[in-house]
């Protein structure tokens, strides 16, 4: 298939704005914080508007290619950017711009300390995930994905309390320590079975059974798929709820898009780019991981119903929706594919709407969990009222963003004729609704409990976050709704990008 | 027998670096270690010395070629290799300044500690 | 004319200036750093100047004072001595401008004394690495040696101990590869080694050369602190004054390998070393094992420094392994990360020599908050760190790339899995530092009212500390990127033939 290429710095540009934006935060620093403050939201608008800019290109079926560095024979790093990366951009980048103005709101009311080496980290952790989403090759994404693990250390641990840094630990542990044992030793792997790391779309190994045993092949799969940690598949998903110490922006933006997102995307990648439908068909992996995807989902929601903390229930939840993305693309059906490069970007507007309100309601009343919620919809309207169309996204009920996706998989299912999956997706609905929806209820049903420290019925009142959290969050539950009205938009582009791994058939 | 009596001069060396080894190992005084370590030293000395020897008479090139006006050339045969000798000298200057290094360390250590027993200075920086 | 003799000038230059410093130092200590920076800065020049010449009309030959080899001293630069040259002047470059406000806290009364042994251990350094002579590389290595032991023992209370046992190991060291020259010389009667490589080959066979083989191995394998013969490397490293440990640790251990490489590929031939006696093989696995050792100590250690020791035990492994695998990728990753780890290891020493300058902080929980007393020092801490650990796009992922590949080219799969799991491992010893680098545990910073109380100041190394450390950390961002042009200019000359 021919595919036009354009040669263009736009990608890095989009890779450097927040790199410069990093350094210009840190030279401003804590003396002017206004200025410095400047400096995140600049970054992350231009940022956008140049992801922005490469659609029409990508629209009209070209890739965006950039060489930035050549090392030697095979080992560059180069840029490409094409279809499947561009909505992994353009959500990433788009969710920046509205995640700064609630960093600021959140940080601001609860008074953080370090805040510029939080906006620092922010900012870089976001140009090492456009990196991810851009990436030509495997050793390009590897780069970007460590730099995200490094750069989001410090987030993780920002407050500083010892329970703090051990989810810190934890996190670094699960996500340095695996990428470096499996990820990386299938990085080599690959290189020394194909000669290349460049990610092709019938799949970089697609050529390379016969000259290399399925044996070697399935071990490179295992390794890959144990080394993408950020994908949270179980078991290996421990980091998640353990990197919810983090102050909630940085959950709802890295841990439930930037992060975690690059996670499903590089397993989108290896399935897609690196092994091919063919490979994968052929060697029978691609159901044996859309089965274990479906364990997670499954367990993940179980283990979801049982969590009080509203951050930890978000995050388990996080865990069962990523491995929709991976079920979907390990269906290798179109259909399934679609729906699962859909539910990258439909799920971080959900995501991040409920992760948003998790903040807000700190910020507003200091609480964390789930029980403590009872009659909050009458303080917080406009916050619950997002929670309840997040949460119905993420439940995949008309007319939000989160059934379109589920359609897409459960067709993929079907043309996988993979009854049994049909079935995990039927049975993972029902078990988001039962653990989101009783706090839904609970939000605007229930009486709040009476406050000792307050006197009369505070719970009456209407006292919202600031309106610098409420607004970002309010917009994002809106485009959960839009998304579901047109989608089209998306569609199309995850229609490209499924041309070129099906060769346009 | 006769194995070892025609290679005597390498089982002589051979026999000297145990010696300088066995007290760099066994000793604690670290005056003796570095004794062992002079003995284990010259020991190699000695083994290049004696490889510049030839059987049959062969003597110093100075003296078999004679100086002044009795020069004439000698063949090969005539004189002991002088090479092994005079790199010799260049590694009794490295021994010597090795042993010079030595000395300063441990009359370092024992100003610092009053004794150059190495059980005693262990036990003293415990 | 100047260009012609600059092999000579390497050399000469330093030893004159050695003797003069010691001369000046009798009326003022004053200008002793200036002379050392002079000497230095010389030395680095014609290194350039060497690599420049090679790079263009390929290896060189000098003849020391004239004489024909083998019966003079010949000075044979290739890309790798070159390369080394570089590499070692260039870092002794770095680490003279460090000393300056380090050696005049440590050791105000021996500035002269330490000025001169420093540019005499940077001689003998680069004269090993220059040499084309056997016995004269012999001569070189003492120079260094001595000179280390004595630089050495100028450190703290400890010091005198550590580098006398030091002295006592590496003088049997130098003894055994004294006596591999002899062997080599009663069977070929030359000590050159151009010479030697030509002459020995039909005698391969015989037990005297196999005899002398084992004598090198071993003695280099002490000077070059290859476990199990590293025992002297950890006290001896960390007790020195913190420049020295910083020059030691980042150019003697990789020194040592580059004389390892020599007598196996260049002295002796690969079909010697590799495949006539499994050398190379039995070397893979130990190297592996002192990769895991030196990990596994690390991370037992306390004291910052001696940490940083273990973890020379392991990169010397690394080095090793690379060479073990004899393959053109292994050999090109365990040149690559000879230069790559002497930047590493100068970077990490100095940034722990700037901290204990500031605030005599030596064990790991004494480097708790650092990064607001420091942020600079510790951030480079940080990047060092990261290399070590071979987290892209330092240059330490890189060497480590070509290592992996050249362990799987050779279908030692077991290589390349110790190979990640010591990166694993020294992930553990890093992050643990880090953590207590960046992160202070809010209550301790409440308990003492506010951060200036808790005693995190900021307060940042002097530049004349900084301006180095900023030199090697560009080095560690900057090679990596890089290092497909060094590879491809420089390092695959270097490779031996029939790789």
């Amino acid at each position: 298939m021919d595919m036009e290429i354009i040669h263009s710095s736009r990608p890095a540009i989009a890779i450097l704005v927040s790199l410069i934006a990093a350094f210009l935060i840190l030279l401003t620093g804590e003396r002017a914080r206004n200025l410095r403050e400047f400096w995140t939201i600049l970054a992350s608008v231009v940022k956008f508007s140049v992801v922005l800019s490469m659609v029409p290109f990508i629209l009209e079926g070209k890739v965006i290619e950039y060489n930035i560095l050549s090392i030697s024979p095979g080992l560059s790093v180069q840029l490409k950017v094409d279809a499947l990366g561009i909505i992994f951009g353009l959500t990433a980048s788009f969710l920046w711009i509205i995640t700064s103005f609630y960093s600021i709101g959140y940080v601001r009311s609860l008074k953080e300390h370090a805040q510029t080496r939080y906006f620092v980290c922010f900012a870089v952790a976001l140009s090492a995930t456009i990196g991810v989403a851009f990436s030509a090759n495997m050793f390009t994404t590897f780069l970007f994905y460590e730099i995200i693990t490094v750069c989001t250390f410090p987030l993780v641990a920002h407050k500083e309390t010892p329970e703090a840094i051990r989810g810190a630990r934890k996190y670094l542990t699960y996500l340095l320590g695996t990428s470096i044992a499996f990820q990386l030793l299938a990085v080599f792997m690959t290189y020394h079975v194909a000669g290349t790391l460049d990610f092709r779309y019938e799949g970089l190994l697609n050529g390379t059974r016969g000259s290399a045993t399925d044996m070697i092949l399935i071990i490179i799969f295992i390794l890959y798929m144990a080394g993408i940690t950020k994908a949270a598949m179980m078991p290996l998903h421990g980091w998640l709820p353990a990197a919810m110490v983090a102050p909630t922006p940085v959950s709802a933006l890295l841990h439930a898009v930037a992060v975690v997102k690059t996670g499903v995307f590089v397993v989108v990648k290896v399935v897609l780019h690196i092994f091919g439908i063919n490979l994968l068909t052929q060697l029978g992996l691609g159901t044996a991981l859309a089965y274990f995807a479906s364990f997670t989902i499954i367990v993940a929601s179980v283990i979801a119903l049982t969590q009080d903390n509203l951050k930890r229930r978000l995050a388990y939840s996080t865990i069962s929706q990523l491995s929709y993305v991976i079920l979907g693309v390990a269906l290798l059906t179109p259909s399934g594919i679609t729906g699962s490069i859909m539910h990258i970007t439909l799920h971080a507007f959900g995501k991040i709407t409920l992760f948003f309100t998790a903040g807000a309601i700190y910020v507003a009343t200091h609480k964390t969990n789930v029980s403590e919620l009872d009659g909050i919809g009458r303080q917080m309207p406009f916050t619950m009222l997002a929670f309840t169309l997040g949460a119905l996204s993420m439940i995949g009920i008309p007319p939000l963003g989160g059934f379109i996706s589920k359609w897409y998989l459960s067709l993929g299912a079907i043309e996988a004729k993979q009854l049994p999956i049909l079935i995990v997706l039927a049975a993972s609905t029902i078990l988001n609704a039962c653990y989101f929806m009783p706090i839904v209820y609970a939000a605007f049903f229930r009486e709040p409990a009476p406050d000792p420290h307050h006197h009369g019925n505070p719970g009456k009142k209407i006292h919202e976050a600031p309106a610098l959290m409420v607004v970002p969050l309010v917009l994002t539950a809106t485009a959960a709704l839009v998304l579901f009205f047109w989608p089209t938009f998306f569609l199309e582009i995850a229609g490209i990008a499924l041309q070129n791994v099906t060769g346009g058939h | 027998m006769e194995f070892i009596i025609s290679k005597y001069n390498y089982w002589m060396y051979i026999v000297l670096m145990m010696i300088g080894f066995y007290a760099m190992i066994a000793k604690k005084n670290l005056v003796k270690k570095l004794l062992g370590l002079n003995i284990f030293q010259w020991a190699i000395i000695l083994f290049y010395v004696s490889i510049g020897v030839k059987k049959g008479g062969a003597t110093i090139p100075i003296i078999a070629g004679g100086h002044g006006e009795m020069v004439h050339a000698v063949s090969a045969a005539q004189y002991l290799n002088p090479l092994p000798h005079v790199l010799m000298l260049t590694a009794i200057v490295v021994g010597v300044s090795t042993t010079g290094v030595a000395l300063a360390l441990i009359i370092l250590i024992y100003r610092r500690f009053g004794t150059v027993e190495e059980d005693e200075i262990l036990e003293a920086l415990k | 004319m100047m260009t012609e003799h600059l092999p000579a000038i390497i050399i000469v230059f330093p030893l004159i200036m050695a003797f003069l410093i010691n001369v000046a130092g009798w009326w003022s200590k004053k200008p002793c750093f200036y002379m050392a920076l002079l000497a230095v800065t010389v030395s680095f020049l014609a290194s350039l100047g060497i690599l420049n010449t090679v790079l263009q009309s390929g290896t060189i030959s000098y003849r020391f004072g004239g004489w024909e080899p083998p019966w003079g001293i010949e000075y044979l630069i290739d890309h790798l001595n070159a390369f080394m040259l570089v590499i070692v002047s260039g870092i002794t470059l770095v680490t003279v401008l460090y000393s300056k406000k380090s050696i005049e806290q440590e050791l105000p009364q021996k500035v002269p004394q330490f000025y001169t042994l420093f540019t005499l251990l940077m001689m003998g350094l680069l004269g090993i690495t220059i040499t084309g002579d056997a016995f004269n590389l012999y001569v070189l290595l003492e120079i260094a040696s001595i000179t280390g032991y004595a630089l050495i023992g100028l450190g703290d209370e400890k010091a005198p101990l550590a580098s006398f046992n030091y002295l006592i190991i590496g003088t049997i060291g130098a003894c055994f590869y004294l006596l591999g020259v002899g062997y080599l010389y009663i069977m070929t009667g030359t000590l050159n080694m151009a010479d030697l490589a030509q002459r020995l080959p039909a005698l391969y066979s015989s037990n005297a050369i196999m005899a002398a083989f084992a004598f090198f191995m071993v003695g280099i394998a002490i000077k070059m602190a290859f476990f199990p013969l590293h025992v002297w490397l950890p006290d001896a490293y960390s007790h020195a004054p913190s420049t020295v440990s910083a020059y030691v640790a980042s150019t003697m251990t990789k020194v040592g390998a580059y004389v390892m490489i020599r007598i196996m590929f260049t002295v002796f031939e690969p079909s010697f070393s590799i495949q006539l006696h499994p050398v190379t093989a039995i070397f893979g696995w130990v190297a592996a094992a002192a990769m895991m050792y030196g990990c596994i100590l690390a991370v037992a250690q306390n004291d910052l420094k001696r940490m940083l020791c273990y973890i020379i035990i392991a990169e010397v492994g690394y080095i090793v392994l690379g060479v073990s695998v004899a393959n053109r990728m292994g050999f090109t990753g365990a040149v690559l990360h000879i230069l790559n780890d002497a930047f590493m290891m100068a970077c990490l020493f100095m940034v722990v020599g700037a901290v204990y300058y500031k605030t005599g902080a030596k064990t790991i929980v004494d480097y708790r908050g650092m990064f607001r007393k420091m942020p600079f020092t510790s951030a480079s801490f940080a990047i060092g760190a990261l290399s070590v650990i071979g987290v892209p796009p330092t240059c330490g992922f890189f060497s480590k790339w070509y290592l992996v590949l050249g362990a799987i080219d050779a279908r030692q799969w077991f290589f390349a899995a110790a190979l990640l799991l010591s990166s694993l491992l020294s992930a553990v010893v890093f992050f643990r530092i880090l953590q207590h680098m960046f992160f202070v545990p809010v209550e301790s910073a409440h308990k003492h009212g506010n951060d200036e109380a808790a005693g995190l100041k900021r307060d940042e190394a002097p530049a004349s500390m900084l301006i180095p450390i900023f030199i090697t950390v560009a080095g560690i961002l900057l090679l990596g990127a890089f290092s497909g042009r060094i590879i491809s200019t420089v390092i695959q000359f270097t490779v031996p033939e029939g790789f």
